[in-house]
């Protein structure tokens, strides 16, 4: 019984989104038993809004409501003091090795990998999408046992199986990254409310000091201009794939709905408990007004790509909830400023 | 959102998993539920799938018209797009667009069309003899 105390068995964490799953499902595997999916994203600062210019996916507006992909569980584990281990390889033999190996070891190695070769996946779901994320926790006859944080259970994958999709190539191609944390020291109340703090600092910077106008606050307002010239500009039919393409950045597994910003809410709703500022917390309400704000314009644009709603005045309704939205959350973030939080 | 607010209409996730909603519960606090699917997201998936059903037909009626090379329609019917194509395959873009050429395409080595063959999950054969 006493590889059983050095290595506890692996947990498996359920998440709305695949990196905050991953993020917390390693630290608490570690002993960081405070941590949650809310934490780890409200730590990371995962709270975003960006329209990237002249980029189309999917042959749609290239649109995200969250940072960028590894961006939450480097910030979060830096914020702790927990040191992590990143690899790229150019290898597949040499990726599975280093991986075996730490399976060996019993330590539970997070993937970056594709989904359009992820068998488990239903194939609705199967687009080149390179940056979902997933826990290899052990081997079992020749299978790899995986973690998906998406999913209610774990699931496994042969080895060709899992190379095919920690291979898998075009935007953001994982080449077999692996990362995990090196080492988990004792983490002081004090550094959690530090995380916090930090947490919340960079994302009120990144929301509405973001030079340009394509991102943060403003990149709501450049998605609502473009919104109201899709119809002439592109046609009725292009313009309501475009709509349907933000619904589904904004909607779809891994959102935890109403485009992060519940995820949002429910971060301030801890942070306030953790640093025992009501202040906190009620601004979270900000945030579910947002979400909700965000999930009725997409019922208004499933309007248009069912074709019921064909009208430019549509077009310009959807456009004026955004910048509704926009003004509800640049006042959230301004106000979480104001408190001048420290730690 | 409210916690009674969460949707559950059938939908794709239904084989798979359900997912991960954060809402507020009778107390205004917030917790965890869990979601079949919504209606609204299911429709935008569809019409998604619609358009990718549109372009692989039309790749199909280019390459029966002589007008485009095999490769356009595997690449539609694999969801790819240039990027995706080249790191499967190892061409850059600006050979690929050569190969859509029928012509070219005729011209090429079966050592060069296997590895198209490849990233597209087929065989040599399939790949050359796809008329369309």
């Amino acid at each position: 019984m006493e590889t059983d105390l050095e290595s506890p068995a692996f947990q498996h964490v359920q998440a709305a989104h695949c990196e905050n799953g991953v993020t917390t499902a390693l630290l608490r595997h570690h002993g960081l038993d405070f941590m949650t999916e809310p934490l780890a994203f409200g730590m990371g600062s995962g709270l975003f809004y960006i329209q990237i210019p002249f980029l189309t996916v999917n042959n749609g507006p290239a649109i995200s409501f969250r940072t960028m992909p590894g961006a939450i569980f480097k910030r979060t584990c830096k914020a702790l003091g927990v040191p992590i281990t990143h690899k790229k390889f150019s290898s597949e033999q040499k990726a599975q090795a280093f991986l075996d190996q730490k399976v060996q070891d019993n330590i539970p190695i997070g993937c970056q990998v594709g989904v359009f070769h992820l068998p488990y996946f239903p194939k609705e779901y199967r687009f080149h999408f390179n940056a979902h994320n997933l826990i290899v926790f052990g081997k079992e006859d020749g299978r790899f046992l995986v973690s998906d944080p998406v999913m209610e259970i774990t699931t496994s994958l042969t080895e060709e199986e899992l190379t095919k999709v920690r291979f898998a190539k075009g935007t953001f191609a994982p080449k077999g990254h692996i990362y995990y944390p090196e080492r988990v020291g004792i983490v002081s109340d004090a550094t959690i409310r530090k995380a916090v703090v930090k947490g919340i600092k960079r994302n009120v910077r990144d929301m509405l000091y973001i030079p340009g106008s394509v991102a943060g606050v403003d990149g709501i307002r450049h998605t609502s201009n473009q919104i109201r010239k899709w119809r002439n500009k592109l046609g009725l039919r292009k313009a309501s794939l475009y709509l349907g393409q933000i619904v589904r950045m904004q909607e779809e597994i891994g959102t935890g709905g109403g485009g992060f910003r519940f995820l949002y809410g429910a971060f301030l709703e801890q942070a306030g408990a953790i640093l025992h500022d009501d202040r906190v917390s009620q601004i979270s309400e900000a945030f579910t007004l947002s979400g909700d704000l965000w999930r009725s314009s997409a019922i208004k644009m499933a309007g248009v790509y069912k074709g019921r709603l064909t009208e430019q005045q549509d077009f310009e309704e959807i456009a004026d909830r955004l910048l509704e939205i926009r003004e509800v959350e640049k006042e959230a973030f301004k106000r979480l400023q104001k408190l001048k939080l420290s730690y | 959102m409210k916690k009674d607010e969460v949707p559950q209409d059938p939908s794709a996730l239904d084989q798979f998993t359900r997912e991960v909603y954060y809402v507020k519960n009778d107390k205004g606090q917030y917790e965890v539920a869990l979601s079949r699917g919504w209606d609204v997201k299911k429709e935008a998936l569809d019409s998604a799938w619609d358009e990718v059903n549109i372009r692989i037909e039309a790749a199909r009626k280019a390459v029966a018209a002589g007008e485009a090379s095999p490769i356009v329609y595997f690449m539609e019917l694999k969801l790819m797009d240039l990027t995706v194509l080249s790191g499967y395959t190892g061409f850059w873009p600006f050979f690929i667009k050569r190969h859509m050429k029928p012509s070219v395409f005729g011209r090429m080595s079966d050592k060069k069309l296997a590895r198209y063959a490849q990233a597209f999950e087929i065989s040599l054969e399939e790949l050359k003899n796809f008329k369309g």
